[in-house]
């Protein structure tokens, strides 16, 4: 069993009207398998609406399934008791930097969350030593969240999550309102964290060039999970990732297109110094 | 408009006051207050201002910059002032129509007037010498006893920290948000009070909608990391009482003594 797993898991969301009769049903997630390993770096692509931050919210028991089960850490996210251990396993974070950062300082904030555990004072201090530091924050510690940027506060939000020594970390979005110097950032905070501490990542995003270094990649429509592998096994089928309607890397669209032309390049070519060398060859 | 209100904001400077314990400002600040209703006589106010000035030198805020919270309460201030004059019967010195000014008057208007002013002066220096947080943890610490009826000392203080981080955060955003209307025509300047009321409806509404979903993301975020309020919570940054923090309490006992001494059997 992985770090994170679950089975036939089944959302609905159900409208009702005034008198609380049912009034339409949402299915969200429709019977999703997916297992996660210890180490793993995973990232969930998906058109909007297709349920990527519902199956996110169930890994941190912020939902429960309507069917199925999900287990994180070996513990099933529907019983009651394994709540707070759920949630100190896989932390996540979210896509607006502003709506979680709780405290004025930003030493504080990361404190937050050991806070709230229990945990002695002075290893709550050791602890936000660390994690500022994992996230590249230290010198900031002492300042006010409000005068940082987009990128520094979702790195503070990590640090806030890695001081809770979880396991895995779920991140729903987080460069969605960011400029691309700090999607940069907090990118490649992600995969430090992801090699030197080996945290287990589980990244949502709509940018096709943020799930290049991922181990996996997982496409979610309509709910469903619909391709799962490599991201050069799933980059290279150009035209099922179009009707998912995702955008496709431009070298990888550009390398498909001269491909279909009858050009000899291989499938599934990622990043440019990749087009290069292959156009080399020719 | 609303950010030009200096009353009440913190001043950062380093200072022996402000290093104090936040729970020693508090009750410092809540005895300083009532003991300017113990007397009845100048040498009283003598000795408070003595004190009042002693702390102001000591937390090296500049007299001006707390003067200028006092224009914020100027109003009321006179009336208070001449409510007392007018309005206090005794031995009338003048008089002109339906006005009179009594000897009685002028002294409790002089009264009223100097308490007025060192308890707004007295108050705003605590909040010019203690951070927002730090003010929060002290009222949670001091107000801890009532926890055990039943009165929610923690989740009110958790309220007001996070109102604070958000204020700045819903100002930039109204900020925003009237721009974005005065730029499809929105007048909020000109008209009475009806039509500038009633032009703040484009701008209230969106900024509740957006207050809400913040407030719904917070929840989310906060609950993720294992918020479940202050039972079994520590703390980073717990409070403790130092050295000069006691001699800080001793200080305050000093001015009520000689304050008492003074008032009752040396100058009448
Ligand atoms: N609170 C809710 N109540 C009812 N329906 C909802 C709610 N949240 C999401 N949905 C619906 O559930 C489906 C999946 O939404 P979800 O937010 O999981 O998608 P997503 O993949 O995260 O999309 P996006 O890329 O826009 O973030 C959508 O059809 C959406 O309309
Ligand atoms: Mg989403």
């Amino acid at each position: 069993m992985g770090i994170v797993d679950t089975r036939k898991l089944v959302f609905e969301y159900i409208r009702r009207d005034e008198e609380g009769n049912v009034e339409g049903i949402n299915r969200a997630v429709d019977e999703v398998d997916i297992c996660v390993e210890k180490g793993e770096f995973i990232a969930v692509l998906g058109h909007n609406g297709s349920g990527k931050s519902t199956l996110a919210k169930h890994l941190n028991a912020i939902l429960m399934p309507t069917e199925g089960t999900v287990w994180v850490g070996g513990m099933d996210t529907a019983e009651e008791e394994n709540l707070w251990n759920i949630r100190q396993t896989a932390g996540m974070v979210f896509q607006n930097p502003d709506n979680q950062i709780i405290a004025n300082v930003v030493e504080e904030d990361v404190g937050f969350g050991p806070e709230n555990i229990g945990v002695p004072t002075e290893e709550i201090w050791q602890r936000v030593e660390e994690s500022l530091k994992a996230v590249g924050m230290y010198e900031y510690r002492a300042h006010s969240p409000n005068r940082l940027s987009g990128g520094q506060k979702q790195r503070v939000a990590i640090a806030g999550i890695m001081a809770m020594k979880p396991e895995c970390i779920v991140l729903d979005e987080p460069t969605a309102m960011l400029d691309p110097n700090g999607r940069k950032e907090v990118i490649r905070t992600i995969r430090q964290l992801n090699q030197q501490e080996n945290v287990t990542i589980i990244l949502i995003t709509h940018y096709m060039e943020e799930v290049i270094h991922a181990d996996r990649v997982i496409v979610m429509d309509g709910g469903r999970v619909v391709m799962q592998g490599t991201p050069r096994e799933v980059f290279s089928q150009v035209e099922l990732l179009k009707k998912y309607r995702l955008d496709v890397p431009q070298v990888t669209l550009l390398a498909y297109e001269l491909k279909k032309k009858g050009l000899p390049i291989r499938d599934g070519i990622l990043s440019i110094p990749e087009f290069v060398e292959e156009i080399a060859k020719l | 408009m609303i950010r030009d209100i200096t009353i009440g904001q913190y001043y950062p400077v380093d200072s022996v006051i402000h290093r104090l314990d936040p729970r020693v400002k508090l009750m410092g600040t809540l005895i300083y207050i009532i003991s300017l209703f113990l007397f009845k006589s100048f040498t009283g106010y003598l000795v408070a201002l003595v004190f009042l000035g002693a702390v102001i030198k000591l937390s090296r805020v500049p007299l001006g910059y707390i003067l200028r919270g006092l224009k914020a309460v100027i109003v009321l201030l006179f009336f208070t002032i001449g409510f007392n004059i007018f309005l206090t019967p005794g031995q009338v010195i003048w008089q002109a129509w339906v006005f009179k000014i009594t000897r009685e008057g002028l002294r409790s208007g002089a009264f009223m007037g100097i308490r007025l002013i060192f308890l707004i002066v007295g108050s705003s220096l605590m909040t010019f010498t203690t951070t927002p947080n730090h003010l929060t943890d002290g009222l949670e610490r001091l107000l801890g006893p009532f926890k055990r009826l039943h009165m929610p000392v923690h989740e009110v203080s958790m309220m007001m920290s996070i109102a604070l981080r958000f204020i700045p955060i819903l100002l930039e955003e109204t900020d925003k948000i009237m721009k974005a209307q005065s730029a499809r025509g929105a007048d909020f300047e000109s008209g009475g009070l009806i039509k500038k009321a009633k032009s703040l409806v484009p701008l209230l509404v969106p900024l509740f909608v957006s207050a809400f979903r913040r407030a719904n993301d917070l929840a989310m975020a906060m609950e993720a990391r294992c918020y479940r309020g202050g039972e079994g919570r520590t703390k980073m940054k717990p409070l403790k009482y130092g050295r000069r923090d006691y001699i800080a309490y001793g200080m305050i006992a000093l001015y009520l003594g000689a304050l008492f001494l003074i008032t009752r059997y040396l100058w009448k």
